[in-house]
């Protein structure tokens, strides 16, 4: 995939990134307070983030050039299901693999 | 009651990361195995978990660069995952500001989720620890936490250049963050959030350089905290 340049660029940078991120107010800011403004964004950067990432992938794809795959959909809002409703990790991944692997044994 | 002394704090910080094994290790053999199908060597898979230290960035930007998202959007979107960290660095700072600048130092590097997350619960319930036990059990959590992170993923990337690319865990890690975000659904604000981070990234998706990502990224954040804001009002 990834040259090694710029796959080395991005575990150096992003190595460095994300302990400044850990280090800013520890080391740097001290104990005074944040805007709250500024928090209230922070608090949502995960579940804004990674769904974005995830759902053109769930939608459209690689492994099937782009066109939309009921397997893995349902695997996805299946995971997605068992993992809103239990708040268990593994039995929202659990869930998925077993509708992937599933559909895939039961149709070959 | 807890016992006094550094090595009292660090054997107990120990025991309360001990579980955390079971978080851990499959998240970092996943990652393993997933640099390695995407062609990452066994060392370039380790350096990637011992410098970033971060599954989910890290899983974002593998992700990303398995896309040839250009190197500045796979940076941006890979720190964006880790905007939590500082959240964590600004909320432990009041505990253990006063340590020398090279403790802090250690102590930002291992600063993760499930560190924190144990540390910070300890410090509230001792408030009157001495820093130096306070530290003690920091490292305490962290030592099951992360070369335990470092070794599985050395072993998923072993295990995964024995596995053929054409099993198709291209949607392994689509299925780990679904399994990792419904669960931190937790209020309204966080649904909204989610919500309108998809409906974006779907919608701006024709975007280039993945920048659909970014749009729909911060109109989640944006849509969080505005719920929250109108909750509290």
């Amino acid at each position: 995939m990834t040259d090694p340049t710029t796959l080395w660029t991005v575990i150096i940078l992003l190595g460095l990134g994300s302990f400044g991120l850990r280090f800013v107010f520890l080391g740097l800011v001290g104990d005074r307070p944040l805007p709250d403004w500024l928090l209230r964004h922070l608090r949502y950067t995960a579940v804004a983030v990674l769904p974005a990432l995830v759902a053109p992938l769930v939608v459209w794809p690689r492994a099937t050039g782009g066109e939309t795959d009921p397997v893995r959909l349902t695997a996805a809002l299946a995971a997605l299901a068992v993992g809103y409703v239990t708040k268990n990790i593994y039995g929202a991944m659990g869930t998925g693999a077993a509708v992937l692997i599933g559909a895939n044994y039961g149709l070959a | 009651m807890a016992g006094s002394g550094p090595m009292s704090s660090y054997w107990r910080g120990f025991r309360d990361g001990v579980p955390f094994l079971l978080v851990v290790v499959p998240f970092a053999l996943l990652f393993g195995v997933l640099a390695t199908e995407a062609g990452l060597s066994v060392f370039e898979t380790l350096s990637f978990s011992v410098v970033v230290i971060a599954g989910a960035a890290q899983f974002t930007a593998l992700q990303l660069m398995q896309d040839n998202a250009p190197t500045i959007v796979v940076l941006a979107s890979a720190l964006a995952v880790n905007m939590r960290m500082a959240m964590y660095s600004a909320s432990i700072t009041p505990y253990l500001g006063a340590l020398p600048i090279w403790k802090r130092a250690i102590t930002a590097y291992f600063l993760v989720d499930q560190t924190y997350a144990a540390s910070i619960i300890d410090y509230e319930k001792h408030p009157d620890q001495p820093i130096t036990d306070k530290w003690a059990y920091f490292m305490g959590v962290m030592t099951p936490i992360c070369p335990p992170w470092y070794v599985a993923t050395v072993a998923g990337a072993v295990l995964g250049e024995t596995i053929p690319s054409e099993l198709g865990l291209d949607f392994a890690l689509p299925i780990a963050f679904i399994a990792m975000i419904a669960p931190a659904l937790r209020t309204r604000a966080h649904v909204a959030a989610a919500l309108t981070a998809i409906v974006l990234a779907l919608g701006f998706a024709w975007l280039p350089y993945n920048l659909g990502l970014i749009v729909g990224a911060i109109g989640g954040m944006i849509a969080g905290a505005e719920v929250e804001r109108r909750a509290e009002a």
